[in-house]
């Protein structure tokens, strides 16, 4: 059985020109980039030019990209850093329907004393921007805001943010890795202090990410070690992850065009099919400020993870908000912030698609679905809509 | 990704006997829509032998509430109502070929739903819902059932109850109210003092208590701190021992060991040795 793909936002399929690039990478030229024979030596070199192409996608400086280890991390740092750098300012100011590796970092940091205030959004997924003025004071020591809700797809107004921090002289981190490769990013223009990209997003492998740190903001290492990265994130670089996400940024560069264009086609296509073919869904998310790729939709009186195991047996793979999916028994906090009903939060499923996608795969998947969704309803004792149960 | 069984999959992907009957003889209909899982069980049951002709379900919920839904059909559908009575949720776990732990609520699901319909059947009066007292708010989990399902399957940590009945899995405020409602329950069930002038145990009944003490009284203790132990053998008054979890790398293990034996002396026989494995 052939896989259907359509999970791009949790992780992508390695291009297979990144995983030519990396390959003598992981066999012959194994040194060490600190080691001062030309073995080792010489990867230094590859390093820097890898850190080139890196900078290109975000139109960057090359000496303003540090590789670090995953997305994680790099949000981890980017908050860390920016706490360090102002010790006596107590207060970190995100939003509800952050990536965990942001939400739990400013939970522990409440642990620790910090204030945080995390900024709800509106039905339809959007900040509440004049909240997020209203809560900006002296005490700030940085803003964290991703720039594309990972499981909606939903966009937030990063510019306009970063222009008024940059009056207010508060630091800004984005967490851009669901934007990376799917629409442009240009950080001179944004403005942006700090922004974190992942590897694995954009079709490169797991385990090596990047954070973007501008010239002139007080940078503190969160990972200490070596001199590596001019001292900036320790531990000996892990050189063939390093060249493939170069290959991969070089890559999503030049498929900018098709992601914006053919992905969103094929996304829009998916949507309209399930939309007209199974009753009773909805789509989350504001759909005029969305990702390209991304589409959640909520099939009501059905459950996600009946849904997703259905489509399992088809080798087509998505994701769902249900609370079943997850290791908790808490439904998605993204919908939840958004005011989903619970109802409807049980039977949503997040399709991501890629620039590897293509339109049979999609007619396939409407299909498939459409079927499941009359089934799983067809067992469901809401399957009449909900009046029918308490009558 | 959860470890299903193959049966677990055949049932959900081929689950059996789904529907409603026409004219029921008895309904069980427990959970709900808001709470992420809900089952309605309609039976037809022959009156002159009690036994459960036909069983029908509708389910709303993840794959092992399917699975679970569709076992509990198959199991009572020929049976009496008395022996349909004494399915337990474990029985239906253990026909599907086991359940993941944070799972089992959907076993403890279907067994309700049986006990809701064999209720109607009898005329019982459903519980007047406003009585129960709630302990989980996000879930609308009562006192009455933690209490039942932990007897039953000798829950004694809040995880566990969270497994079996999603309890204390949202908001996580209730996480004390059920801590208190586990010690009120296995100090109730705790064994008396013994009597100053003991009954000679026969061996059965020794091992028995032994049992008994160690499961009700010490494990629950050990796990609170993150331990455990298990009995390996009783050999007159010999009992071995094995700890567990935390307790393997527990400088304090001698010390656990000991209190174990004077625990034994006083309630079981004050010539029992402990040892450790």
């Amino acid at each position: 059985m052939k896989t259907i793909y359509l999970d791009n936002n949790a992780t992508t399929a390695i291009a297979p020109e990144v995983y030519e690039a990396m390959i003598p990478y992981l066999t012959e030229l194994y040194g060490n980039p600190s080691s001062m024979h030309t073995f080792g030596g010489q990867l230094h070199k590859k390093i820097e030019e890898a850190r080139s192409k890196v900078a290109v996608l975000i139109n960057a400086t090359p000496d303003e990209i540090i590789f670090t280890s995953c997305g994680t991390e790099s949000d981890n740092t980017a908050i860390m850093s920016a706490a360090e750098a102002f010790p006596h300012k107590k207060h970190i100011i995100t939003t509800k329907v952050e990536h965990p590796a942001v939400l739990n970092f400013c939970r522990r940091l409440a642990r620790k004393n910090y204030r945080i205030t995390y900024l709800p959004v509106d039905s339809l997924g959007r900040l509440d921007m004049e909240l997020l003025y209203k809560s900006l004071d002296d005490d700030t020591a940085v803003v964290s805001i991703m720039y594309a809700n990972n499981e909606t797809g939903v966009i937030f107004p990063i510019k306009e943010i970063a222009q008024t921090l940059r009056e207010r002289n508060i630091l800004f981190h984005t967490d851009a890795v669901q934007v990376a490769g799917k629409l442009p990013i240009d950080v001179k223009d944004l403005g942006v202090d700090m922004l974190s990209l992942s590897g694995h997003k954009i079709h490169a492998p797991k385990g090596v990410g990047i954070i973007y740190v501008r010239k002139g903001v007080r940078f503190n290492p969160y990972i200490i070690g070596g001199h590596q990265e001019k001292g900036r994130r320790g531990g000996t670089e892990n050189v063939a992850s390093i060249i493939a996400l170069s290959k991969a940024c070089e890559l999503a560069k030049r498929s900018l065009d098709i992601e914006m264009n053919h992905v969103a086609r094929l996304r829009d296509k998916l949507e309209k099919g399930l939309l007209e073919n199974c009753p009773d869904c909805r789509v989350n998310g504001d759909r005029n400020n969305r990702l390209p790729n991304t589409t959640n939709i909520s099939f009501e009186f059905v459950e996600g993870e009946a849904i997703l195991l259905r489509l399992n047996e088809y080798g087509i793979c998505a994701s769902s908000g249900s609370a079943c999916t997850s290791g908790s028994l808490e439904p998605s906090h993204v919908l939840r912030a958004m005011g989903v009903p619970f109802t409807a939060i049980h039977g949503s499923i997040r399709f991501s698609l890629s620039r590897y996608n293509t339109e049979e795969e999609i007619d396939i998947v409407i299909d498939v679905t459409k079927q499941i969704i009359k089934d799983l309803r067809n067992i469901s004792p809401y399957g009449k809509g909900l009046s029918a149960l308490k009558n | 990704m959860w470890e299903y069984s193959d049966k677990l999959k055949e049932l959900f992907l081929h689950p059996k006997n789904i529907g409603e009957i026409e004219n029921p003889d008895a309904v069980g209909e427990v959970g709900n829509i808001v709470c992420g899982d809900a089952l309605k069980l309609t039976l037809s049951i022959d009156k002159e032998t009690q036994k459960i002709t036909d069983a029908k379900f509708q389910t709303f919920g993840c794959a092992s509430a399917i699975a679970s839904s569709s076992a509990l059909t198959e199991m009572i559908i020929g049976k009496t109502l008395e022996e349909a009575r004494r399915i337990t949720n474990k029985d239906i776990a253990e026909y599907l070929g086991g359940l993941p732990d944070e799972k089992m609520h959907c076993s403890v699901m279907g067994k309700e739903a049986l006990d809701a319909a064999i209720a109607d059947y009898k005329g019982l009066e459903k519980p007047i819902h406003a009585e129960e007292r709630i302990i989980c708010k996000c879930f609308d989990v009562s006192e009455e059932k933690i209490k039942k399902v932990a007897l039953e399957n000798h829950l004694t940590t809040v995880e566990e109850i969270t497994n079996y009945t999603k309890a204390g899995g949202g908001c996580g405020t209730c996480i004390p109210d059920i801590e208190a409602l586990l010690k009120e329950i296995w100090s109730l069930k705790a064994i008396p003092k013994a009597p100053t002038t003991p009954k000679k145990l026969t061996n059965l009944q020794k091992i028995a208590l032994i049992q008994d003490i160690i499961e009700r009284e010490i494990r629950p203790k050990l796990q609170s701190d993150g331990g455990d132990l298990e009995l390996i053998d009783i050999e007159g008054n010999k009992v071995t021992v094995a700890l567990r979890a935390m307790c393997l790398s527990c400088p304090m293990g001698d010390i656990t060991i000991k209190g174990i034996q004077e625990r034994l002396r006083e309630f079981v026989s004050p010539d029992i040795i402990v040892e450790a494995q």
